[in-house]
């Protein structure tokens, strides 16, 4: 009997390879670094193309400990939040991150409104605490973010940190600062695949070289915009497989913050009772969101609760065996 | 869209001169050149002013002079087999090739075919056979499908093979452009995967008025028939733009408000 013949698409172009962290050989002090993009293929169909690097799992971890993040999620976690170093430690000893995402929220001028230099001791601590790459992020600020971020991009100069986020209107400062220091640099667009386009180009006509960007094009969570999520990046990844090499870049999925933003990860036992345990809904909240957009094509996604990083881990070595 | 840069032409006044002095600096220049303004490959014509039992040699020297600078794909065009020969080996030392072109008698197609099979190279199929230049859509479409018949049996991919309706001048016979159209539409239909379509734009405005606004119209509308590959002189901004807008319009590339640009830098 003659087998049906596989209908096996020919792409030809691929997804920007994009290191993030630096070892001793290379000026910083990263015991591990991270490989990110490569991606000759839609995700995980290794028929049709090479998947050079499977996806990497971040954990975030902010500078001031995290008041209103649900129960579930602040129990798994324990008094760890109270100290970036410790939590980040954790993060990489006990919980498996192949990188940190340190998230200084607490630069906001309507939170703590720490200063610069102050931001710049956390991201210190934290690489002091971890070998692993540093993902670093400000407060979405635009004004504060460009006092915090260039003192903190210095701080950290030579570890090829991954720097966020730009936008179409705000990043000129921060692409300066990741030119001086050597970092890579997060572009990001509001679900608008036309912008996220936009954003690339404009920081790569200031010279950012585009071996060094990840793009950002916001993450909706499981029933609160995954799907559009979902088309963007699919779209964009098929603009770049089809050789647009203006999005031909990794991805970042912000899943943990999405994730846990919405009412069925975050409402308890008590409020909801009939939707099953609080403890475990959220982190399948988490789990759901991240496997569903790792099939879009995304390279970074950064979670929050221990327990849905170890199960991630175990679907993208799954995927990728 | 494939662009192919038809300014390395012995028939243009720079390349000729450089052609009678053997100075490889122009034609090196107008490599470079043609890529930075979007060219994605280089046709390579030693032009009629050579003699013929020079053109072999002539057609290797351009080749080697253009090779120094860049390993992009030339396009070798010639209509005779043993210049076609030279031009592909020497083109294929150092990167890929398409063979511009062959006509469609069947002993014919099968001599270029082999040539294209042994080079790994594209090749070019002109709707054009022993009875002269097909003038309906049906006659085009016939001898584009000898060709495709003629790839499977030689065993060239698809991927490899460029079908050309032949654009005449408007001012010669107004009802051909929009036969070409037509064909390009049916070309694309003839197999899968589908065989690319390339014209030699600049014919279709030989002898008019306004050449560069019937080139531009006449690009825009064929791409929205299906063309995917044009012989044209990229240092033309106006043409390239109009190309690069068409091509958004059509979904092929995603819009930005750098959309001009971002053709450019995405290459």
């Amino acid at each position: 009997m003659k087998l049906m013949e596989a209908a096996v698409e020919k792409w030809s172009g691929a997804i920007q390879e994009v290191t993030i962290g630096a070892g001793a050989d290379e000026g910083g002090t990263r015991t591990s670094t991270v490989r990110i993009g490569g991606a000759g293929a839609l995700p995980f169909m290794d028929f049709e193309g090479v998947t050079p690097n499977p996806p990497v799992v971040a954990m975030e971890v902010w500078d001031c400990e995290p008041t209103d993040w649900p129960a579930a999620l602040r129990a798994a976690l324990g008094d760890r939040v109270k100290d970036p170093a410790k939590w980040a430690r954790a993060c990489v000893e006990e919980f498996g991150a192949d990188a940190i995402c340190l998230k200084l929220a607490n630069t906001h001028p309507d939170e703590g409104n720490t200063s610069p230099q102050e931001a710049a001791d956390v991201v210190k601590a934290v690489l002091a605490a971890t070998g692993v790459p540093l993902i670093i992020w400000g407060s979405e600020n635009d004004e504060k973010d460009n006092q915090v971020m260039p003192v903190c991009s210095q701080a950290a100069a030579g570890e090829r940190c991954l720097l966020g986020a730009v936008t179409e209107d705000n990043y000129k400062t921060l692409v300066a600062a990741c030119q001086a220091d050597g970092h890579a640099l997060i572009g990001l667009s509001p679900i608008d695949i036309n912008i996220a386009k936009q954003v690339n180009i404009l920081v790569s006509e200031m010279g950012f070289p585009l071996d060094r960007m990840v793009m950002y094009q916001t993450t909706g969570s499981l029933g609160y915009g995954i799907e559009y999520t979902y088309s963007i990046q699919e779209r964009g990844r098929l603009a770049a497989l089809g050789a647009d090499k203006m999005m031909a870049l990794p991805v970042i999925c912000m899943v943990g913050q999405e994730a846990w933003r919405a009412k069925e990860a975050k409402a308890t036992t008590e409020e909801q009772p009939t939707w099953g345990n609080a403890d475990t809904r959220g982190v399948y909240w988490e789990l759901a969101t991240a496997a569903t957009l790792l099939q879009a094509g995304s390279d970074i996604m950064v979670m929050r609760h221990p327990d849905a990083v170890r199960a991630l881990k175990d679907v993208v070595g799954n995927l990728t065996k | 869209m494939n662009v192919i840069g038809e300014r390395i032409n012995g028939m243009f006044k720079d390349i000729g001169d450089a052609i009678s002095a053997k100075d490889p600096a122009p034609v090196r220049d107008m490599a470079t050149k043609q890529l930075t303004h979007g060219a994605d490959t280089l046709d390579i014509n030693v032009g009629t002013r050579v003699p013929k039992d020079e053109r072999a040699e002539v057609m290797r020297w351009l080749v080697d002079s253009v090779r120094e600078v860049t390993d992009a794909p030339l396009s070798i065009d010639n209509p005779a087999l043993s210049t076609m020969r030279v031009g592909i080996e020497a083109a294929t030392k150092k990167g890929t090739a398409i063979i511009n072109s062959t006509t469609g008698q069947a002993d014919k197609l099968e001599k270029f075919m082999a040539l294209a099979k042994e080079f790994d190279a594209g090749i070019i199929c002109l709707a054009i056979d022993e009875n002269g230049v097909a003038a309906s859509t049906d006659a085009k479409l016939e001898i584009g499908m000898r060709s495709v018949a003629a790839a499977m049996e030689a065993d060239v991919p698809l991927e490899h093979v460029y079908l050309d309706p032949i654009i005449l001048p408007v001012n010669c016979d107004q009802a051909a452009p929009g036969i070409v159209l037509e064909t390009i539409s049916q070309f694309k239909m003839l197999s899968d995967p589908a065989p690319h379509v390339v014209i030699g734009l600049s014919n279709l405005s030989q002898g008019a008025s306004e050449r560069g606004l019937i080139n531009r119209t006449f690009l825009a509308m064929a791409i929205a028939a299906g063309l995917d590959a044009c012989i044209h002189d990229p240092l033309d901004t106006e043409l390239m733009h109009e190309m690069i807008a068409a091509e958004m319009l059509l979904n092929k590339s995603i819009y930005s408000d750098s959309f001009l640009k971002a053709h450019l830098q995405g290459r």
